[in-house]
């Protein structure tokens, strides 16, 4: 009989190891669903795992590696403030949405006055203020009345999906776009462009911050206050509050760095790889950022690893959706069973799975 | 002698790490009062589970009525006649008496039934109860008896007690002594655990005392004094804590009608609380547990914010600010729960010697934390009130409850507060650690700090404060001079014994 018994303390062994099982795992189960499609499960696996980083083409895809990823490590960096102190903001991808539609309309209104450095950091601002301003709904209506945040920064995130239909549509419309829905490109506006710094390297403006992101995080989570108070908070609430730690004022920050780095994230979204705000702007990266955030263990060069191992799946998905003609539902339920195993293994670091034998003699089953 | 009831043959039960009985042997006789003794973590609580059928030992064996008795589980015991009051309740708030009593029955009869036997039983027994009463209304020492009551009515050989004594006044003690010496008239046996050594002197007949999980021997308690029992369990002598007398100084902390609503549901609010507490004294506040000590402390220690003009630090009104600036000020305190609000059971020591210390310590800079600076707090803390670790990297959860406690008084106490509040500083501690524990504050007091000491041990409370005050239901009492008080007079201002008239009203 299967037993799981409480460790004393969480094993570090096991909390550097779980990573790498769930993403084994994953690819076990990930070739079992390709073969029930009716793939060679060992073409597909080196297809999404390989191909993108050593292939023939590898030089076209690996930059792409940095532009998907960037995002990603961007958004769940921020998320990671907040899912430490047990503030749970699942919307992230609306916050990148309004993001985008203030780093857009902030740069728009200029148009088309050629003058780089002010109007390129002024969208960098507009893009972190509106992330932030979206994020500050569910922080003060959970500050002031006690809603629930996970509900209402999600919903918030259909809100903003409408609201970027409408800015495509109405707004922000490029006047000379022929009717077509969408603004005008400011990936080819040289006052707005987020170009690459490097050329063929995928290595944006965007890129540069996430990096700056991660070794903030870094310093904040260890050597901070504020990240003590956070990690203080996640774990007892009480001890938190006898320590001084103003439980409103943490949420409001939580959320509001979560919501702003998301908006950094809409913000060189939009003036590079996407280009315009359009209807289908948004591509799910701030969902797929929550993943990023606990595959990373919510530690920052955690998270940095997995948005790139994530941005791997993204490319390689692509190739196997074009190469191997794989429906790309299968792609993004191989990248919830990423999720899901990593939950399933995380059992280990805090559970002792025992064997038990009905002779009551005992073997650990380590 | 009187003929055996239960006899303890060699018991053996060891854990991983801990051997918590090793060999212990004893006898009960038939309505005989034996009292166990011992410290915390001497291994009492494993005993009784162990007869209750809770714990399966390794080695050894019981005789019960001279046939050999093993308990699978509790329900076998309790059909052999073993009955346990367990030191916290299992009731439910919102069910009255008679229908709480009915959840643990096998085949529970109809109400009214039953409520003409808890009836019954009461009144025999002298323990005031109406069953119709809805329990999440009763006293800690209602609750007790409704504990008991539903023990008596399986009619049982052994009645193991808990340290039932924890949450009763002295008017409520003697009722419980009285209920115990009926049954134990009757033949009823009754094995009752405490360290509370002056009542086993007054009730048991017969003491084991249990050290580090043995039996190292057994006395008639109502021949031998507390002191000489409390050096058998601590197996050596007992420092009793002194102090100079000072003169008290100025007043460094007022409370003016501090009232304030607790900020938890069933908790109890704070209502006009006056008190003026001087440089150089100890003032005790005892009570019986829930009568608002959580909330006092909370309010004092900044994590409850009252309305202005309730609470002044040296004449500076500071009901407003929050826990970090009053520790800036010099006003610290230490909370009752160890784990989860004193300290943060995941976290390393150091980390949690910032949790206090980081205003008043200088552990951060500019917002950073100084790392450095906060091990060598710990490690001082660990080094000077002997905290039992192998260093400040481990984690508060590792600690055992007395070693965490005192990390956490030491922490407070190292940080050379102005005024300190305290509640149950000793609670969990073995007896030599908790003289040290009332010696530091004792010597904090000399120094020229104020000390406020909340507790429910009274004999502690009577041997360190200066004056004394008691928590009822939120109020407190005109504090008064400890020296000279007697228990009677402590009783009442406790509170008397809860409600005890209105059972028979409404008999």
């Amino acid at each position: 009989m299967l037993k799981l018994e409480k460790r004393q303390r969480p094993s570090e062994v096991w909390s550097y190891a779980t990573p790498v099982i769930a993403v084994l795992l994953t690819m076990v189960f990930g070739g079992l669903l390709f073969m029930a499609l009716g793939k060679d499960p060992f073409v597909a696996i080196r297809t999404i795992f390989w191909d993108p980083l050593f292939s023939e083409f590898a030089f076209f895809y690996r930059p792409q590696l940095l532009v998907k990823g960037a995002p990603l490590v961007l958004i769940a960096i921020g998320l990671s403030y907040g899912f430490r102190a047990g503030i749970w903001n699942i919307g992230a991808e609306g916050q990148y949405i309004v993001g985008a539609i203030f780093a857009a309309a902030a740069g728009l209104a200029l148009y088309p006055m050629e003058a780089r450095w002010l109007i390129f950091p002024l969208m960098v601002l507009a893009g972190a203020f509106g992330g932030f301003l979206w994020a500050m709904i569910p922080g003060i209506l959970k500050v002031r009345f006690g809603t629930n945040e996970i509900l209402v920064s999600l919903m918030l995130v259909y809100v903003a999906e409408q609201l970027l239909a409408s800015m495509a549509l109405g707004a922000l419309k490029n006047p000379e776009g022929f009717g077509f829905p969408g603004s005008r490109n400011l990936a080819q506006w040289s006052s707005s462009q987020n170009l690459e710094i490097v050329a063929g390297s995928g290595m944006h403006w965007g890129v540069v911050v996430a990096f700056l992101a991660v070794i903030g995080t870094y310093v904040t989570m260890s050597r901070h206050v504020l990240g003590f108070q956070i990690r203080l908070t996640g774990q007892s609430p009480r001890a938190a509050a006898f320590s001084g730690v103003n439980p409103a004022r943490l949420v409001l920050v939580s959320l509001g760095v979560s919501g702003a780095l998301a908006g950094l994230a809409g913000m060189f979204e939009v003036t590079g790889p996407a280009g315009q705000i359009s209807i289908d702007f948004n591509a799910g990266y701030g969902f797929t950022a929550i993943i990023v955030a606990f595959l990373g263990r919510l530690h920052p060069i955690g998270i940095m690893l997995a948005g790139g191992l994530m941005a791997l799946t993204y490319i390689g998905g692509e190739i196997a959706q074009s190469q191997l003609q794989m429906p790309a539902a299968a792609i993004q339920l191989f990248q919830g069973m990423l999720l899901f195993f990593l939950l399933a293994v995380d059992v280990v670091t805090h559970y002792r799975v025992r064997w038990r034998r009905p002779a009551s003699a005992r073997v650990a089953a380590e | 002698m009187r003929d055996v009831l239960l006899a303890l043959e060699g018991l053996t039960k060891a854990y991983p790490g801990v051997v918590a009985n090793e060999d212990v042997s004893f006898t009960i006789g038939r309505g005989e009062i034996h009292a166990l003794l011992g410290e915390n973590g001497a291994g009492k609580s494993t005993l009784v589970k162990t007869i209750y059928g809770l714990v399966k030992p390794d080695r050894g064996r019981m005789v019960l009525n001279g046939a050999r008795f093993e308990p699978a589980e509790p329900r076998a015991a309790r059909t052999s006649g073993v009955a346990m009051v367990f030191q916290h309740f299992s009731l439910f708030d919102a069910l009255n008496v008679a229908e709480n009593i009915a959840l643990g029955m096998e085949n529970p009869p109809s109400q009214r039934d039953l409520a003409a036997r808890i009836e019954e039983v009461s009144e025999t027994y002298g323990l005031p109860l109406d069953p119709f009463r809805v329990v999440g209304d009763l006293s800690a020492g209602e609750r007790q008896r409704v504990e008991i009551i539903r023990c008596l009515l399986q009619d049982p050989k052994l009645l193991i007690m808990d340290e039932p004594t924890s949450v009763l006044t002295p008017q409520e003690v003697t009722i419980l002594f009285e209920t115990l010496r009926k049954l134990s008239a009757e033949g009823t046996a009754i094995l009752y655990i405490s360290h509370k050594l002056e009542e086993i002197r007054a009730l048991c007949e017969t003491a084991t005392i249990l050290r580090l999980g043995r039996n190292v021997g057994t006395c008639d308690p109502r021949e031998t004094s507390a002191r000489q029992m409390a050096e058998m369990m601590v197996g050596g002598t007992l420092h009793v804590p002194e102090r100079e007398a000072a003169a008290p100084g100025e007043v460094a902390l007022r409370l003016e009608s501090l009232s304030a609503p607790s900020p938890r549901a069933f908790g109890t609010s704070l209502k006009e609380i006056r008190l003026d507490v001087r440089r150089g004294e100890v003032l005790g506040i005892g009570g019986v547990a829930g009568n608002g000590q959580d909330e006092l402390l909370d309010a004092l220690s900044g994590e409850l914010r009252v309305a202005p003009g309730m609470i002044f630090f040296e004449g500076r009104d500071v009901g407003a600010e929050g826990p970090d600036l009053r520790r800036a000020l010099g006003l610290l305190a230490a909370p009752e729960e160890r784990n989860g609000h004193a300290a943060a059971p995941e976290m390393s020591l150091t980390e949690n010697a910032i949790l206090t210390g980081r205003v008043r310590e200088g552990l951060s800079r500019r917002g950073f934390l100084n790392w450095g600076r906060a091990k060598t707090f710990a490690e001082r803390v660990i080094e000077r009130f002997d905290v039992r670790t192998p260093g400040a990297d481990n984690t508060a959860m590792s600690l055992s409850g007395g070693n965490l406690q005192k990390f956490v008084i030491g922490r407070e106490i190292l940080q050379r507060p102005e005024v300190l509040i305290v509640n149950q500083p000793t609670w969990g501690v073995d007896a030599s650690a908790a003289a040290a524990i009332r010696q530091a504050l004792l010597d904090l007091a000399s120094n020229g700090a104020a000390v406020i000491v909340i507790s429910q041990d009274l004999d502690e409370l009577m041997e360190i404060s200066d004056r004394f005050a008691a928590l009822n239901e939120g109020r407190l009492s005109e504090p008064r001079p400890a020296p000279g008080l007697t228990v009677d007079e402590i009783g009442l201002m406790l509170g008397g014994a809860h409600d005890m008239e209105v059972a028979h009203v409404a008999e």
